[in-house]
């Protein structure tokens, strides 16, 4: 297998882990902290036969990105969060529609234009409820730029597995920082390509939609020479036709819902540090964990139990290793750079009497270690 | 071999929006509001099908047979 | 010779459009286009957006993508550049593609992407009540314009032409057998064309200016009509309150596709052992 080792900053893997993972069309709307994404991608889908356009907003970025996949090339764009306000819409479309496709959002400090270059991890509930009406959503989250390589890899996979757009909660402070990574080429086998339909059926039999189980059904590339594909926004019947009674609105409600949070254990990845014994337990994610690591390490050289739950699948909400640490742990403490969007979540599932602590900054400056340990002398 | 000219309305799709009838350069159609129009003037029909492609509802089919193609 | 029906889920009719509405004189001539060039289904994508004219792909089978309002262009752009041999037709209304989605038109036609956009102008908001659109004409009562509307309307053809576009006409719904064969001509067209179609919505527009009914509109589309070459003669105005008819802009510019793939021919590297992604 393919190797090589660059010293390069977050933005720029995740454009070589998007190529990796076979992506080859972009649209997109420069923003930063995201434009080297923009820029990377400009420079290096041609050569791989692949697309750049830019577009002229958000919006149509979202569009031109459903449109690409729907005839069947896997599509990415990034933004930072300003910009992911504006997909909003279109990222309904492509869970409504249930096209796959790849978003990468480089948070930074908001609202509005805010501090422009600033980093932040403010976009959580924006990721999980800014698209309106109930569904359910795949974020990943990266804490190095390793993960921007290997994490969009594996966004792309769920994307296509799950036959949704799925986020990468990224923030300023990963995408800008420089770190040596490993890019191995993925095998065949590590890339999860678009389920088609079985060959022999016919036109009559396709069904481009299904609500009888929480399974994807497969999706022919619109173009092919054997099916004709039909994809909409409005609440649609198996055919993909309009059909807006209340039953069906009712299933394809819990369909959309169902076909993820069913399949949460698939889709979630955690990792731990330093967890096993932990009385002290940090759970945190992107950015944070770089700084919550050299706090457990502090700590721990004081002799304190600590460790850490770091949630690299954002959403779903990885429920069982969360409740597992409240359970364990006297006390947890959730660092994150928002006021507490994490912490909230966490504090659903305390079901057993944990003491649940904050550290937040929102200053547009990294979390420290000796901030997140002092939340405990407070 | 004289050319047959056929015209059918189909009751399910016809809305009753009168354009057929207004509109038809050799008066073809009556018709009474609330009701479908009646080809009431068939010998004045010369197949130009201009009610076949304005009727928005699909509901015309102008059929023509025998005679030369046109 | 193919059958427009070939082209329809015909068993879908009746259609949601009202009695006298021109959306459906439109949506024949599209699909008897496709069966006048004998089109392949398979090579066809339709896109379409919100809005009564939105609605067409309720009642086509051939590719079908519905999306959200005034977003039809830039999903379309992703389909005919991710597939450049399919043949992609977008139905919009005046509010799709004047109005909210007014910021993708044009860009669409500056990129020159090689699409067909089929707008159906009934100067307001038919299906959510008559509300005014960016084509409204000045002085028009709609369901939000009650003391006359003050704002002027976008004539979309003359905004595609200044736009960029490449291929840009216009027809009435009196007039089916030149819609059809501007459409077939957009479609044939290499790069960005552009087809309004001026349609009449007696149930809103109709009956709050006190036009009479859809044969009266139809008529008076006609007798305001006047064909783009002759036009040409006219000063701006004699030709107020004209709407000109015909093929307005055809010329060639390559189009978004064929200048990208020069890039791609020239920077494209050939990965290991050989083989070369063909996308």
């Amino acid at each position: 297998m393919k190797s090589q080792k660059k010293f390069i900053e977050g933005n720029e893997a995740v454009v070589d882990g998007a190529i990796a993972a076979g992506a080859r069309f972009y649209a997109g709307y420069p923003i930063s902290p995201s434009s080297e994404i923009a820029e990377g991608a400009a420079r290096e889908l041609p050569r791989y036969g692949g697309i750049y356009i830019q577009m002229e907003d958000e919006i149509s970025s979202m569009a031109a990105l459903l449109g690409a996949s729907l005839a069947g090339v896997k599509s990415f764009t990034a933004t930072s969060s300003p910009g992911f306000s504006l997909m909003q819409e279109n990222l309904g479309l492509g869970i409504m529609s249930e096209i796959p496709a790849v978003i990468f959002n480089v948070q930074r400090s908001g609202p509005s234009t805010g501090a422009a270059t600033k980093p932040a991890q403010a976009d959580i509930m924006q990721a999980r409820y800014g698209a309106h009406g109930d569904h359910s959503i795949i974020a990943l989250s990266p804490s190095s730029v390793q993960d921007c390589y290997d994490l969009t890899i594996t966004a792309f996979n769920l994307a296509e597995k799950y036959r949704t757009p799925v986020l990468f909660l990224s923030d300023e402070v990963i995408g800008h920082l420089r770190e040596t990574v490993t890019e191995t080429e993925p095998g065949p086998d590590q890339i999860f390509s678009r389920i088609q339909p079985d060959p022999d059926i016919s036109q009559k039999d396709f069904r481009p939609y299904g609500y009888s189980s929480d399974s994807v059904v497969p999706m022919p590339a619109v173009g092919n020479r054997k099916l004709l594909m039909r994809t909409t926004g409005s609440t649609h019947d198996e055919k993909g036709e309009f059909s807006p009674n209340p039953q069906n609105i009712d299933r394809v409600t819990h369909y959309l819902t169902n076909k993820i949070e069913k399949n949460a254990e698939d889709i979630t990845i955690t990792r731990t540090y330093q967890l096993d014994d932990a009385e002290i337990a940090f759970i945190t994610f992107g950015c944070s964990v770089r700084s919550t690591i050299s706090a457990v390490d502090i700590l721990r050289a004081e002799g304190v139990r600590a460790g850490m739950l770091q949630l690299v699948t954002i959403w779903p909400m990885p429920e069982k290793e969360i409740r597992a640490v409240l359970a364990k742990a006297g006390t947890v403490v959730v660092p994150e750079m928002n006021l507490g969007q994490l912490a909230g979540e966490i504090r659903k599932f305390n079901d057993y009497g944990c003491r649940i602590l904050q550290a937040n900054r929102t200053d547009g400056v990294l979390i420290t270690p000796q901030q997140i340990i002092n939340t405990l002398e407070d | 071999m004289r050319e047959t000219i056929h015209i059918s309305i189909s009751e399910l799709r016809c809305k009753q929006c009168g354009i057929c009838s207004a509109l038809c350069p050799k008066q073809v159609f009556t018709q009474e509001v609330g009701k479908i129009p009646v080809v009431s003037h068939m010998d004045a029909c010369i197949a130009c099908r201009l009610c076949e492609m304005r009727c928005p509802d699909f509901a015309i089919d102008v059929v023509i047979t025998g005679g030369e193609e046109r | 010779m193919a059958d427009y029906k070939d082209y329809m889920l015909f068993d879908k009719l009746p259609h949601t459009w009202c009695a006298g509405c021109g959306d459906g004189i439109v949506l024949q001539s599209i699909a008897a286009v496709f069966a006048e060039m004998e089109l392949d289904k398979h090579d066809i994508c339709l896109v379409s957006g919100i809005g009564c004219f939105g609605r067409v792909d309720d009642y086509l089978d051939i590719n079908c993508m519905h999306v959200t309002h005034g977003r039809a262009l830039p999903a379309a752009t992703g389909i005919a550049l991710a597939n450049p041999a399919l043949h992609v037709i977008v139905t919009m209304g005046d509010g799709d593609s004047v109005t909210i989605g007014g910021n993708h038109l044009i860009h669409c036609a500056r990129r020159n992407i090689d699409l067909t956009a089929i707008i159906a102008n009934n100067y307001n908001y038919g299906q959510t009540g008559g509300q005014y659109s960016g084509t409204t004409p000045t002085d028009s009562i709609t369901s939000t314009s009650p003391y006359g509307h003050i704002e002027q309307e976008f004539d979309i053809c003359r905004l595609a032409e200044a736009a960029g576009a490449t291929y840009v006409a216009r027809a009435t719904a009196f007039n089916p057998v030149q819609m059809r064969k501007l459409i077939r001509g957009g479609i044939e067209h290499k790069g960005f064309s552009l087809i309004e179609c001026m349609v009449q919505c007696p149930t809103h527009y109709g009956r709050y200016n006190r036009q009479g009914e859809a044969a009266d509109m139809m008529k008076m589309m006609n007798a305001r009509s006047i064909p783009a070459e002759k036009a040409k003669t006219m000063s701006a105005e004699e030709l107020e309150g004209r709407i000109v008819t015909g093929v307005i802009v055809n010329k060639n510019r390559e189009d978004y596709y064929t200048k990208y793939k020069r890039i791609i021919d020239a920077q494209r590297i050939r990965e290991e052992g050989g083989s070369v992604n063909e996308n």
